[in-house]
């Protein structure tokens, strides 16, 4: 073994904070290295257990609402379109025309090149990063693959927040992290970070994906949630959706355990997002209790917790319409984006 | 709303029931009136009356022991292998089929968690027949020699912590193994059982082969001391079960014994943290706590102590107490008042012995018997709750500084009925379960149950297995030959 | 010129030791015929506490070692006793009064239990345990482990008895205090010297002679004992003494016959089983 010249890291102010001032890959390693196993077994038992609570009534009618106020309203497809994104947006805006009482969703997602067409689309509604309005959400850094080189992700990035885009869902190099490369992961995500800043100072609110169906293991997902949060990530979000699996219950349990840690430790909040695969009410509830009874109820807001959905708010608007009709609704009566 | 953690009631409707007014004891295949001064069974969470019970008297347990006998030798005795195991499959769909009303059934009469009953009790109680059903007919490979033989009428005295369950894990192997049986449950938890003598009606099982007694110590002792039984088995405290020992001595009768235990749960610095919290949450407050192998004592490595407990105590600020039917209850009613009696004196000792008590912070429903989930930190060695089984929703934490020390504390109790140890490192886990002087061993995980895996104590837990192939054995005897020439 | 007979003394064998014992009392032990053989150590209710400390002691590393390794020691101990096998049937045939030939067929057998034994030390954990597929994702497997210390009462049938009782408890790892035949312990003294020459560690095998009906009781109620073979103990008071052996809940054999069998192993065995996790992720 031979003792090699310590890489210093992008001096990140979190992980100057919390690993101390002689930042390099070594140190992150080895704190990366040292933090508690994951008992997978354990993990997924807790996880069903949560996914037993039965929510019903005065409660059931609010998480209903909720979970529309933390839906990301995705579109990602390859076949995206002006009209597409024009038609998400005015379904953002008015997800059940029968019913004003609707809330909003919290951002609509999608592909750089799209985001001045939802800013359009929006116009006042437009919530730029504040907490009224929608606020517009793109992928970037060759999102879902992650696969070019920096510059391009970072010019990826730039462009995307020059043409208004609030949030940026960033991928991380699923290469580099399971090739040991923590170093080079983490400064991207500071070089990304840094992508969102506009010229007036603020930045776009940053969420890192860490495609956790291609990390693999409840160890590996710990590891990328506390490496991507020392790194400045705003939000660790479970995945692109174009990998599965994407969102599960066990995974965002522990994303949720780690935040809490994280506030345990800083006192600061991080958001999670899990995204793709969440596609019912009852499903997404069972996530709401799991963020409730794991990292607390306040993180119960857009600014700590998304989905990232396209088909769930339908699904939601149906149980809407049920409770307020007492009757079971059917795909007729909701629109589609 | 003021708080989404603050879920609605979702209770489970007692709709499904349909119970009685009172109910008889259950001899040769009917229910009949006992002998002795009827009793009231109450839900331990309201404190309400739920049926009156007959009380079996000795003559009632002549009576019962006697159409087992009958039953053994005219009947079960007589039928194949495979039939006795069709009749213990019928019993096990039946249980599947009204599993929700068994369920609400024992949540009402014992006061845990629907959840539990519905998720845990009842599932298992339909895996246990199912899995010894299997066996009737294969009794020829249980490791016992050729064609075993049934033992003849068993008596089975069971308590009132998994009332249902514990009665699958006792007639379940019994009835597979070819003998009769007279079953005793709990005085304060005899719903269950009773239902389940509906559902031999239903099973048409033969008349007499399964028998249930409802009563309080007096008939169990006359049960267990009834010269025409054959087996004896129980389940319950350690006191009782000595004198069961020492009054089947000399008789022949053979004799398996589930009693306490003061199982520890240790946790080593290098554990899987958050799992290893909830291990420690379900070791001790599974069933508040009204388990023989809860884990009592939690070890935790110097190292780590605080961080533990603080995320134990964060990780117990969530569990909700309250109404056992309420589908998101975490924390029932203590079974009885005798029982929360107990659990306030012994906790009241360790406080007054000085450790540190905490006590999570929940509403105590007006009715009923309730004790909110409490841990003793700095719990020293030689205190009473560290030494005595508590059976209810306390944990004592102790602490060590090395494997070797953790090993020698676990050990350090007449006890030695489970243990738990958490660790990320295999060969630690393996070298540790190998010392540890405990019949059941959890590693990564605590409280599991299966009706293959055998179950049962070394030291003052008792002896004989229940679970498994293993749980055969204590109602068969062996045809391996005994003193082979050499 | 005639050789002077050296007469060897007998005394108690606790912890690989030979003391007599603490009371200083000894009893005669004589022919089928009357006549005088020998002066045995009259074991107290202090030596069969010594005993038992010895066997606590010695416990943990008998369990521990291999069961190839106590295989080797019992096979060990079969290979000493052909070797003295002329004493022992001498031994037999004066105290026993039984012809030569019939001491012979019982040394034999002596040694064949043992040889037997010894080949179960890295099997019947095979065969008394089990792999259990439990629904879930789980590792599960039951182990019989030795249950810890076990007092004996040993049929009078001197060697042989001595030998069925002691064999399968020592083998799976457990240790024993065993109270030789009252009346023909000589040759349970020979076997200790057997034994002491052998590599099983002191204090495995524990032997008193003297009063079964005065040093049981003792051992029946001792609360660092695990478990209680009263094989031989047809003429005691051996209700008594599985009643004082229900006070710390020991595993009990009643009385009956000792012929080999793996039953006789595993009795005196705890079924351990342990779960754990599995997942690839």
């Amino acid at each position: 073994m031979t003792i090699q010249t310590p890489v210093a890291l992008a001096p990140a102010q979190r992980a100057l904070s919390v690993l101390g001032g002689d930042l390099t890959e070594r140190s992150l390693r080895l704190h990366l290295e040292g933090l508690s196993g994951v008992d997978a077994v354990g993990l997924e038992q807790r996880a069903a257990d949560l996914g037993t609570r039965s929510i019903k009534t005065s409660s059931k009618a609010w998480a209903l609402d909720r979970i529309i106020e933390l839906i990301d309203l995705t579109t990602l497809e390859g076949a995206d379109t002006p009209g597409k994104v024009r038609s998400l947006v005015a379904k953002a805006l008015t997800p059940d025309a029968s019913d004003v009482t609707t809330p909003r969703v919290a951002a609509v997602c999608v592909y750089g090149d799209m985001v001045p067409y939802a800013v359009a689309a929006l116009g006042s509604a437009h919530a730029n990063g504040g907490p009224n309005g929608i606020n517009v959400a793109a992928v970037a850094t060759a999102f879902p693959s992650g696969r070019a080189s920096l510059r391009v992700k970072l010019a990826d990035t730039a462009d995307a927040v020059a043409a208004g885009a609030d949030e940026i869902d960033m991928v991380i190099d699923r290469g580099a992290f399971l090739s040991g490369r923590y170093g080079q992961v983490f400064d991207d995500i500071v070089a990304v970070k840094d992508a969102c800043r506009r010229d007036n100072g603020t930045h776009a609110h940053l969420k890192v994906i860490l495609e956790t169906g291609e990390l693999n293991t409840y160890d590996n997902v710990r590891r990328a949630s506390w490496l991507a949060i020392l790194a400045g990530g705003d939000f660790i979000k479970t995945s692109t959706g174009k990998v599965a699996p994407a969102a599960t219950l066990p995974v965002t349990l522990l994303m949720l355990e780690v935040v809490r840690d994280w506030h345990r430790l800083t006192g600061e909040h991080i958001g999670v997002k899990p995204a793709g695969g969440i596609r019912t009410s009852k499903d997404a509830i069972k996530y709401l209790v799991t963020v409730a009874e794991t990292a607390g109820e306040q993180w119960l807001t857009p600014s700590l917790f998304r989905f990232g959905a396209s088909s769930l708010l339908n699904d939601v608007l149906l149980q809407r319409q049920k409770i307020k009709t007492g009757h079971y609704s059917g795909p007729d009566y909701v629109t589609i984006d | 709303m003021t708080s989404f953690l603050e879920y609605a009631p979702a209770p489970e409707s007692t709709a499904i029931l349909n119970l009685k007014d009172s109910y008889g004891l259950f001899i040769d295949g009917e229910f009949v009136a006992g002998h002795g001064t009827p009793f009231a069974t109450i839900s331990p969470a309201t404190e309400k009356h739920i049926a009156t019970i007959a009380n079996a008297n000795a003559a009632d347990v002549d009576t019962a022991v006697a159409a087992a006998r009958r039953a053994y030798d005219k009947t079960w005795s007589k039928l194949s292998g495979a039939d006795r195991g069709k009749y213990l499959f019928r019993i096990a769909r039946l249980v599947q089929e009204r599993a929700r009303e068994l369920a609400v059934a024992e949540s009402l009469d014992n006061g845990k968690p629907i959840k539990e009953s519905r998720d845990v009790d009842i599932p298992l109680v339909a895996a246990w027949f199912f899995y010894y059903a299997g066996w009737a007919d294969k009794l020829d490979y249980a490791g016992l020699g050729a064609a075993p033989r049934a033992l003849g009428v068993a008596a089975q005295v069971i308590p009132w912590n998994f009332p249902l369950l514990m009665l699958a894990w006792k007639i379940a192997p019994a009835l597979a193994a070819g003998n009769t049986v007279v079953l005793k449950p709990a005085e304060t938890t005899p719903l269950s059982a009773l239902l389940f003598a509906e559902i031999l009606q239903q099973a048409e099982l033969p008349a007499g082969v399964v028998n249930i007694l409802t009563g309080a110590g007096d008939t169990g002792q006359a049960l267990v001391q009834h010269p025409d039984v054959n087996k004896v088995a129980f389940t319950g405290s350690t006191a009782v079960g000595r004198a069961i020992a020492k009054s089947v001595a000399g008789t022949g009768k053979k004799l398996t014994l589930e009693l306490g235990g003061k199982a520890a749960n240790i946790v080593f610095d290098d554990a899987p943290i958050d799992q290893a919290v909830e291990g420690i949450v379900n070791g001790i407050f599974f069933n508040q706590g009204h388990v023989c192998c809860a884990g009592s004592r939690l070890l935790v490595q110097e190292n780590v102590h605080h961080e533990v407990v603080d995320r134990l105590k964060q990780r117990l600020s969530t569990l909700r107490m309250g109404d056992p039917l309420d589908k998101n209850t975490d924390i029932g009613a203590i079974n009885s008042r005798e029982q929360l009696d107990r659990i306030r004196e012994l906790s009241d000792i360790g406080e007054a012995e000085g450790a540190e008590r905490w006590t999570a912070e929940c509403a105590i429903p007006e009715n009923g018997f309730w004790f909110a989930p409490t841990i003793f930190d700095n719990v020293s060695t030689s205190s009473r709750i560290a030494r005595e089984e508590i059976f209810g929703p306390v944990l004592s934490v102790l602490t060590f500084r090395t494997p070797a020390e953790a090993i020698s504390k676990a050990n350090n109790t007449p006890y030695g009925l489970s243990a738990g140890i958490w660790s990320d490192k295999g060969s630690k886990i393996l070298a540790v379960a190998d010392e540890l002087k405990a019949g059941v061993i959890w590693a990564n995980t605590f409280n599991r149950f299966d009706p293959a895996s055998p179950f049962g104590g070394f030291k003052e837990s008792g002896y004989g297995r229940e679970g498994g192939r293993h749980g055969l054995a204590a109602y068969l005897t062996s045809t391996v030959l005994q003193g082979a020439a050499l | 010129m005639t050789h002077l007979a050296v007469p060897k003394t007998y005394k108690l064998y606790i912890g690989g030791k030979f003391p007599r014992s603490e009371s200083g009392r000894t009893y005669e032990v004589v022919a089928r015929d009357g006549s005088f053989l020998a002066n045995a150590a009259k074991a107290s209710r202090k030596d069969a506490r010594d005993a038992v400390v010895a066997a606590r002691a010695a416990q943990p590393g008998w369990a521990g070692a291999t069961g190839y390794n106590r295989g080797q020691v019992l096979y060990r101990i079969a290979e000493l006793l052909e070797g003295r096998r002329a004493q022992f049937v001498l031994e037999i045939t004066s105290t026993e009064g039984v012809t030569a030939a019939a001491a012979g067929k019982q040394v034999d057998a002596a040694i064949d239990t043992w040889v037997w034994y010894a080949g179960w030390a890295d099997k019947y954990v095979q065969v008394a345990g089990n792999a259990n597929a439990v629904s879930g994702p789980y590792f599960n497997i039951s182990v019989p482990e030795p249950t810890g210390i076990v007092a004996i009462v040993a049929p009078p049938d001197s060697l042989l008895g001595l030998v069925s009782v002691v064999a399968p408890a020592i083998v799976s790892g457990n240790t024993v205090v065993v109270i030789a035949s009252e009346t023909a312990p000589l040759s349970a003294i020979s076997l200790a010297e057997v034994l002491a020459t052998s590599d099983v560690p002191g204090g495995v095998i524990n032997i008193l002679t003297g009063s079964a009906a005065e040093i049981a009781p003792w051992l029946a109620s001792h609360a660092d004992v695990n478990a209680l073979d009263l094989t031989g103990a047809e003429s005691l008071e051996w209700v008594d003494l599985q009643i004082a052996a229900a006070d710390t809940l020991k595993r009990v054999r009643t009385p009956g016959d000792f012929g080999a069998s793996l039953d006789r192993i595993v009795g005196f065995t705890e079924t351990k089983t342990v779960w754990h996790t599995k997942s690839l992720i």
